[in-house]
């Protein structure tokens, strides 16, 4: 039980910085999950909290304690690796058992601990069994029963569920909160996946390249992406972006083919008469006749799923694509007009060249 | 899916393997046949008789003192080659894995050894340590020790150990680092979040992960030892002084072609081709099913 500290953390590969100073102050019991694309650097980020990448500048503290010059053993942090990283020439037994033993613990109390952990996992009949006499979820409860033994500090997961089919991946990810909850131990999850993302985290920390683009709550991040990228990057399908201008008045906004959206209540002040970005999100476009905000849109390919259906198409001669999730099942024949409603409270602006959220 | 190649030809798939056959035949099998045939014979010191004895040679062989004595410095011999071909190179190969700059200098030049013909590199230690002109040799005088490895036993099979072993410490250096390269490094990693130490990671991780490597190292460099370093021991002591580096196929030289006792020498190829067939079967029957993970 620890929190963890992160202060302007950098890190260089030779003369490439791959890191550009992230911060971020993680509580005690907290889960967070660090979601990027690959490449972001996000379980770089996870290996210097580990101790297996050097900290080029920078801080990281565990328990008020800053660790930069220690060696990962001596962090107290426990790590879930992508592949599992289960030592192949021992029983489950001896993978679970190996890092109390390499502290010396007594043997009579690592046998309770590694039954216990193994009675929680369910894992109890395979302890004599070899890692590859496993399946693909056993072999990632032995990891996590690995780090549970140890009672760490930190849990660390680096894409721990990305080997994993989707079905197995939904059960995992419930038993990963349910352990959460009963052990209240700090952990950090790194993943792409923003399923996982949003579901498992208290508080999200979004990378883009580098570069923290947003900190908060997976709820926050949906509703109020800080940026650009982070409103595209979170939700399934992507935001919808469109260049629009702002009116001499600041109260609405044109949309191209001579759309006007009246804004809420405030005004943007300061942006009368410029471009902005506008970003909906396919699942807040409605379908709706007679609706003040209408516009009208063209069919081009459906897609059916079932319980919702996406409708790609476009609104105006010019050709602005969009992408709509409407509920239930809907055939539309392609090229047909409907109307679409915005609902106003779901309209994201952000400037063109910062790329960064405005705030009306 | 079938991925074997089915012939409608009758005579191709035939003529395709026939070198490998032929080849098999003539350098392998017939000789090895001819050895088993002579062990049964006893020829007369002029080669214009010969009577066909059962198994006598072999019972001269297990009575003869100095069989017995080539068998014994066999496997001195034997397991000291592959003893400190395998630390050393096990040694050299774990800093190479380490190494980040310079490391395929350093490669490239560990595994030049293996470049030098066994007899090249024994007329090489030969010099080196020659009692009267070499470099080593008067080194060690300095140092006090009294080096003659023409007279003394003892320091002629150290030197043929040396000069046997440098050659195989470039071989086994060389599966040894592409052992050490296929371990997954998150093994390493995880080993080291559990709080082991490098010295204990080696030993608990990595060596184990090894084994495969290393079961297949111990059956080649015995194989080795065992058969191609006549051409070091040739060059360097000749078997001796006083039989103390004759190893057994270099008495299979020596009593054949230079004592002529045709009988004898086939009868003593004929344990040697016994031990190496173990030691295949070893090989395959036994340790690669073992340390299949």
């Amino acid at each position: 039980m620890a929190d963890v500290s992160i202060r302007n953390v950098t890190k260089q590969f030779g003369k490439t910085e791959v890191i550009h100073g992230i911060s971020c102050d993680i509580r005690d019991g907290e889960f967070i999950v660090i979601l990027g694309p690959s490449g972001c650097g996000k379980s770089t980020l996870l290996r210097m909290i580990a101790g297996l990448e050097e900290i080029s500048s920078g801080e990281v503290a565990i328990d008020g304690r800053v660790v930069n010059r220690m060696e990962p053993a001596e962090r107290d942090i426990a790590m879930v690796f992508q592949n599992y990283a289960l030592y192949p020439h021992m029983t489950v037994y001896r993978n679970m058992a190996y890092g109390l033993k390499m502290r010396r613990m007594p043997k009579d109390e690592i046998d309770q601990r590694v039954r216990n952990a193994a009675k929680v996992l369910e894992l109890s009949t395979l302890l004599d069994r070899k890692p590859r006499q496993l399946s693909g979820g056993q072999r990632q409860r032995v990891a996590m029963g690995r780090c549970i033994v140890r009672e760490p500090k930190v849990f660390l997961f680096d894409e721990p569920l990305s080997n994993l089919d989707a079905k197995l991946r939904v059960q995992m990810r419930l038993e990963i909160r349910k352990l959460h909850e009963d052990l209240k131990i700090t952990s950090v999850y790194v993943t792409h996946d923003q399923v996982e993302a949003m579901t498992l985290g208290d508080r999200l920390v979004v990378m883009d390249d580098g570069y923290a683009a947003q900190t908060g709550s997976p709820i926050e991040v949906y509703e109020r992406p800080a940026n650009m990228f982070v409103a595209g990057f979170i939700g399934s399908p992507a935001m919808n972006f469109m260049e629009v201008t702002v009116q001499e008045s600041g109260q609405a906004l044109k949309l191209p083919g001579d759309i006007q959206i009246p804004l809420n209540g405030s005004a943007l002040s300061g942006w009368a008469g410029k471009k902005a970005i506008l970003g909906i999100r396919p699942e807040h476009l409605e379908l709706d006749s007679k609706g003040p905000l209408s516009i009208l849109f063209t069919v081009g390919q459906v897609e059916l799923l079932g319980a919702d259906t996406l409708v790609h198409g476009h609104i105006s001669e010019e050709k602005v694509t969009l992408t709509v999730r409407l509920p239930d099942v809907h055939r539309f024949e392609k090229q047909a007009t409907i109307r679409l409603s915005i609902s106003q409270e779901k309209l994201h602006l952000f400037d063109p060249e910062t790329k960064k959220r405005i705030d009306g | 899916m079938e991925k074997r190649v089915v012939f409608r030809n009758n005579v191709l798939p035939y003529l395709l393997v026939a070198p490998q056959v032929i080849i098999t035949l003539v350098f392998f099998i017939w000789p090895a046949s001819q050895a088993l045939w002579w062990s049964f014979l006893r020829e007369d010191a002029f080669g214009t008789k010969s009577a066909f004895v059962w198994f006598e040679n072999f019972a001269d062989l297990f009575a003869s003192a100095e069989y017995l004595n080539s068998f014994r410095v066999t496997l001195i011999f034997s397991s000291a080659v592959a003893g400190v071909g395998f630390s050393v190179a096990l040694l050299l190969a774990v800093m190479a894995d380490r190494a980040l700059r310079s490391a395929t200098v350093y490669k490239t030049l560990i595994i030049w050894p293996y470049a030098v013909a066994p007899v090249v590199a024994g007329v090489l230690w030969f010099f080196l340590f020659n009692p009267t002109v070499g470099m080593v040799a008067f080194f060690i005088k300095k140092a006090g020790v009294n080096w003659n490895h023409t007279l003394n036993g003892t320091q002629a099979m150290t030197l043929v150990i040396i000069a046997a072993a440098w050659r195989e410490i470039s071989y086994n250096f060389l599966f040894f680092l592409a052992g050490l390269q296929a371990i997954p490094h998150a093994f390493i990693e995880a080993a080291a979040i559990d709080g082991a130490g490098p010295w204990k990671r080696f030993w608990t991780i990595v060596f184990p992960l090894l084994s495969p490597t290393m079961f297949f190292l111990i059956v080649v460099n015995i194989v080795y030892a065992f058969f191609d370093t006549f051409g070091v021991i040739h060059a360097i002591t000749r078997g001796g002084p006083n039989y103390a580096t004759n190893i057994l196929v270099y008495k299979v030289f020596n009593d054949g072609f230079i004592n002529l006792d045709l009988g004898g020498s086939a009868a003593q190829s004929v344990i040697l081709m016994i031990v190496v067939i173990t030691l295949t079967v070893v090989q395959f029957r036994f340790i690669e099913r073992k340390v299949n993970y």
